[in-house]
């Protein structure tokens, strides 16, 4: 499919007609609905007329879309007749704008819905994709997708919504988001796929202008954009993933830094700290050091023990601070903690096998990165253990 | 055109070609990326021939399960360090005959490996069925 002229104006318009459909008293199922059909009359009209966009296109496809859900609901004769109040309102501004995006998004990560049906939901009705982008970004079939973003819609629809809706509950679909294209795709994934974690940060930006008080938001929006300034050393040319501690830190993203390292300070500054604020800190502390060596290891084990406090039964943190300990206090410290951890922990091999390295326990290191990669869960995470494996074998062989 | 499944496994294959077996978390680290290069140059070339289906690299972990009961949960065994048979992954390709199949399935068992000679691994070919509407002409 060719791109169409119109395409990224209407993708950013789409979530916004919505947004008013929805404001003004509309069920979602039926006003998205109405927004794609609004949208695909867009692009046969705009262009055919000879005369392009008209003037005002959000007023133009707010009308079109408003009258598309009232006929759809007069012909929908047979369900229950209920009043549709029609709200004339003059065009939102930018403080109703926020409202609505605020309003989708809670929408979107009702808690009634599963994370993997929050996730398509946000992207399609407020991140404006297609449903053939969001299905190609997860790798599974288009009509695979509809089905599962078409149910999620019903299930909306028949949810009632007191309050404004639950931040939290839209970090964490945000967050969910961003980590799949963080973690998931690298070489895996088709090379013109919709980048997922740009997405997330697009998405966070327009949550935190709708809550410019909440910290932990600020927190989520500083924690992607810290993470998402080293994806140019991230991995080789060929697609392999670069630890951390390998990267080339000149081709991080200084400017991106940057305004993390700002939003987080805001945040900070409002004293109500949260687990995404804490994370953010834990990432700017590595994302400052010029070299691996100069990592100042104290304060992020000071910022783990905040996460610790914050969710003490969370044990993928419990994990990384070990980690910490490690760097601190010496490998074998970190150990006594890890082994302390549930053996099936995600991960736990991995970090065990690094202490041991560090520890100068090569065969045990060894023994543990064959294991953490048998248990991998992607093919980069296997490809990379395995070659740890390899590498330590060798050291304590040769 | 026919589509073929290219299986290959972590274990239950005829006897390996000597020499050719060390498992890879035990090779050089630049002789597994040669290895993965390999594979990703494989699958480019497919997609350029037209006849590239689907790849995909399955975990060694899994289980067996089957229906319980009536209002039971799944029952489930394994793992099971001893299966026989332990498949590693699969591609998929459509190609015009059966030789051209055998031609890309040993082309795959000639990915490199320790000291980036090529592996000889064994490859297991499975021609797909083809739909039964076929047979009504």
């Amino acid at each position: 499919m060719t791109p169409h002229p119109h395409d990224e104006a209407l993708r950013v318009l789409g979530p916004q007609v919505l947004g008013v459909l929805v404001r003004r008293g509309a069920d979602f199922a039926s006003a998205e609905d109405a927004v794609q059909e609004a949208l695909l009359e867009a692009v046969r009209r705009w262009d055919t007329a000879g005369d392009g966009a008209p003037a005002d296109p959000k007023g133009w496809l707010v009308t079109v879309a408003w009258r598309k859900f009232v006929d759809a609901r007069r012909s929908a004769s047979s369900r229950a007749q209920r009043e549709i109040r029609v709200t004339l309102e003059p065009p939102p501004g930018p403080t109703e704008q926020a409202d609505d995006t605020l309003l989708l998004l809670s929408r979107c990560c009702h808690p009634a819905l599963t994370p993997a049906s929050s996730v398509a939901l946000t992207l399609r009705a407020v991140g404006g994709l297609t449903t053939a982008q969001i299905a190609r970004a997860f790798l599974v079939p288009e009509a695979t997708m509809a089905q599962r973003i078409s149910r999620a819609k019903r299930t909306v629809t028949g949810e009632r919504f007191e309050q404004p809706g639950d931040v939290h509950a839209v970090l964490r679909v945000l967050y969910l988001i961003f980590n799949e294209g963080f973690t998931g795709r690298s070489a895996d994934g088709p090379a013109d796929a919709v980048d997922l974690a740009a997405e997330a940060v697009r998405l966070a930006r327009q949550l935190v202008a709708a809550v410019p008080d909440d910290a932990e938001a600020a927190g989520l929006l500083a924690l992607m954009l810290l993470h998402h300034a080293r994806r140019g050393a991230r991995t080789t040319p060929s697609g392999e993933p670069v630890p951390l501690d390998r990267q080339d830190r000149s081709r991080w993203d200084t400017a991106t830094i940057a305004e993390g390292v700002a939003l987080l300070q805001g945040a900070l500054a409002r004293d109500r700290l949260g687990p995404y604020q804490a994370q953010a800190a834990i990432v700017a502390l590595h994302d400052d050091a010029a070299t691996a060596e100069e990592t100042d290891w104290s304060q992020i084990l000071e910022w783990y023990d905040e996460l610790v406090r914050l969710e003490p039964r969370n044990p993928v943190v419990a994990l990384n601070r070990a980690v910490a300990v490690g760097h601190v206090d010496g490998p074998l410290a970190g150990l006594r903690l890890v082994e302390a951890l549930d053996a099936d922990l995600p991960r736990r091999d991995a970090a065990a096998a690094y202490l041991h390295e560090q520890a100068g326990n090569l065969g045990e290191a060894g023994r543990l990165y064959a294991a953490a990669a048998e248990a991998a869960t992607s093919t980069a995470e296997r490809t990379h253990l395995t070659k740890q494996a390899g590498r330590v074998r060798q050291l304590s062989e040769g | 055109m026919a589509k073929y499944l290219l299986l290959k496994h972590y274990r239950g294959i005829p006897e390996p070609v000597p020499g050719t077996d060390v498992p890879m978390d035990r090779w050089a680290p630049d002789e597994v990326s040669e290895h993965i290069a390999f594979m990703d140059r494989m699958i480019d070339d497919l997609k350029e021939r037209g006849e590239f289906v689907d790849a995909q690299a399955l975990s060694p972990r899994g289980e067996f399960v089957r229906y319980g009961g009536e209002g039971r949960p799944p029952v489930t065994d394994g793992p099971f360090a001893e299966t026989k048979d332990l498949i590693a992954g699969w591609m998929v390709i459509d190609v015009d005959s059966q030789e051209r199949a055998y031609e890309a399935a040993g082309y795959l068992s000639s990915a490199p490996g320790p000291g980036g000679r090529p592996l000889h691994e064994w490859i297991e070919v499975r021609p797909f069925l083809t739909d039964a509407s076929e047979v009504t002409g």
